[in-house]
């Protein structure tokens, strides 16, 4: 394919997962919202008065960086892994592996999709934020880079467990077992620095713990952990597992017999 | 001499399971043919066809696409392929248009080129006007359609059909035939298919290879292997009832019902020798037709000697 074909090709896919996840909006969109609207009511109105500052910020300025992230990450992850193993599912990958579009293109096409995905709710729970708080963002590039590589990282990892996938269970295994704990663990309610020595250590082996961490400094200017180290972790990730979903999909793995 | 539009040498393929799926099959189709590539279920036709497609990855063995090595450049032969497989394999959920547009996508067709296109393929088969409904809305037949729009959208020179008419009423089968044909004459389009309906094969293909237990036993003319049938079984209705089947020297003649025989004529009888000796016992015949279609008990004939061949051999086996 040459270079206009290939652009052709990976803009079909993009606007193709972008069209299924805003088709479904009741599934997809909607739900994220209300659940991060709670979690503002409740733990940032009600309960967050009560807990005072963290980091010398009020509880709730505190918790709006760690929820909008979690909500990319949630996004993201299980955009790609519903929507990659619904086509395995349906075997409408087929589709895609009779024709001549490259494998990177593929793999680019659903994370793109589920990155548009985990940023749009990222940005509606914003501004669901908006009726609990003022935001102001401290640095703006750092903000909007640290989500955006992200959100690429958690749809990887999402394509990776769809590709793995035998059945509609092994969907929901990632995200109910690993993400979820390492996400509420990962500094989204907390500053580790009230944490035992051992736990504060413990919780550096978290990779969720410095793109929450970064985020929020991106947000408020402060952090648990330095910034560049965390940016270039994420970066590396993303190149790895990039890496090995393509290798996965070169080699068939969970598509072709 | 042109090069063929499919060619498969040594073609083998075992599943991780052991199963020996394609035992070194070699297959040529020439530009242009409308082709058959027929075997009971399990003989290996969807495994040779999914090969083709990048479905099933091969164990040994090359294939080429108008001469491009798929292991080459499988994304160059890929452009030459169109593939409308057995099952349903798009998103129930999506448009039709959007079904075909998307595919039309995948091969780098600019939407300009694809709009017109997809409108004059789903006119031509019938579904321009469910154009905007979900999939899933869609008949059996229409669904199986749909694949045969969505598989010409980038205009392959080789259309893989993997029974396309599975399930599909006479009426629209018979419709579907004719788009296949004048797709095949005017388009040049070559065209291999699998059926169950060798009906179908016999009145489509021009050639025609057989599978069974994963090796091809025969590859030749539709023309050539129907002249190699050797028996015809014709059903007589009879004027009136008779109380047992008369005997017929030479003849195999069965009693299908009180007014209905089976008559069995080998190569070289004449059936005027039928009708003489059922006139001389006044049994009076009013109408006459094939039991089967020819190339039905031809394709039995040969699964069933294969299968002979096999459990001669297996009780061999034992027997050492």
């Amino acid at each position: 394919m040459n270079p206009a074909q290939v652009a052709i090709a990976l803009w079909t896919l993009v606007v193709k997962e972008i069209k299924r996840f805003t088709r479904i909006w009741p599934q997809t969109l909607l739900p994220p919202s209300i659940t991060m609207a709670m979690y503002f009511i409740i733990f940032g109105s009600l309960i967050g008065s009560r807990i005072g500052q963290m980091d010398g910020f009020s509880y709730m300025d505190f918790i709006v960086p760690g929820l909008i992230m979690m909500a990319v990450i949630t996004n993201s992850y299980s955009n790609v892994a519903s929507s990659f193993f619904s086509n395995k599912f349906q075997r409408s990958v087929e589709e895609m592996m009779v024709s001549p579009m490259p494998n990177w293109v593929i793999l680019s096409g659903f994370v793109l999709g589920g990155m548009a995905r985990g940023l749009g709710v990222g940005l509606i729970v914003t501004l669901v934020s908006l009726f609990f708080t003022r935001i102001s963002v401290a640095h703006p590039l750092l903000t909007v880079g640290v989500v955006v590589l992200t959100a690429a990282l958690f749809s990887i990892g999402g394509f990776i467990n769809a590709l793995l996938a035998n059945k509609f269970d092994d969907v929901s295994i990632v995200p109910t077992f690993v993400l979820t704990p390492l996400t509420y663990l990962g500094g989204v309610f907390y500053s580790i620095s009230l944490l035992p020595t051992f736990w504060q250590n413990a919780s550096l082996l978290n990779p969720i713990l410095y793109m929450v961490n970064v985020f929020r400094h991106g947000f408020l200017g402060v952090s648990d952990i330095p910034v560049g180290w965390a940016l270039a972790a994420i970066v590396a990730f993303i190149i790895v597992l990039f890496t090995v979903a393509l290798w996965m999909l070169e080699r068939g793995k969970g598509i072709r017999s | 001499m042109a090069e063929p539009a499919l060619s498969i040498r040594g073609l083998t393929k075992v599943y991780g399971n052991g199963f020996h799926a394609l035992k070194g099959i070699d297959l040529d189709v020439e530009q242009g043919d409308f082709f058959a590539l027929l075997g009971p279920n399990g003989a290996g036709k969807s495994t040779t066809l999914g090969v083709v497609c990048s479905l099933v990855q091969k164990t040994a063995g090359q294939v080429s696409i108008f001469g491009i090595d798929i292991d080459r450049d499988f994304a160059r032969a890929k452009y030459h392929l169109g593939v409308v497989p057995q099952e349903f394999n798009f998103n129930q959920f999506e448009k039709v248009l959007d079904i075909v547009l998307a595919q039309a996508g995948y091969y780098g067709m600019p939407r300009r080129e694809a709009l017109p296109r997809a409108e004059r393929l789903l006119k031509d088969l019938g579904l321009w006007d469910k154009r905007g409904g979900s999939a899933r809305m869609l008949s059996g037949g229409m669904k199986r359609r749909l694949m045969i729009a969505r598989a010409l959208m980038h205009r392959p020179r080789l259309l893989i059909l993997d029974e396309p008419t599975a399930g599909v009423d006479i009426e629209l089968r018979r419709s579907m035939w004719e788009y296949m044909r004048r797709i095949n004459r005017e388009e040049g389009t070559t065209i291999i298919l699998t059926t169950h309906y060798l009906e179908e094969a016999e009145s489509l293909c021009r050639n025609v290879a057989i599978i069974n237990h994963g090796e091809i036993v025969r590859n030749t003319s539709v023309r050539g292997l129907l002249a190699e049938l050797d028996t015809e079984t014709f059903l007589l209705d009879l004027a009136h009832p008779v109380a047992e089947a008369p005997a017929i020297e030479g003849f195999e003649v069965r009693q299908v019902d009180s007014a209905q025989l089976a008559v069995v004529v080998h190569r070289g009888q004449r059936l005027n020798d039928v009708f003489t000796a059922l006139g001389e016992r006044g049994i009076e015949v009013v109408s006459m037709r094939n039991r089967a279609n020819r190339l039905e008990e031809m394709f039995v004939s040969m699964v069933e000697q294969g299968s002979d061949a096999r459990a001669r051999a297996e009780q061999v086996e034992v027997g050492q």
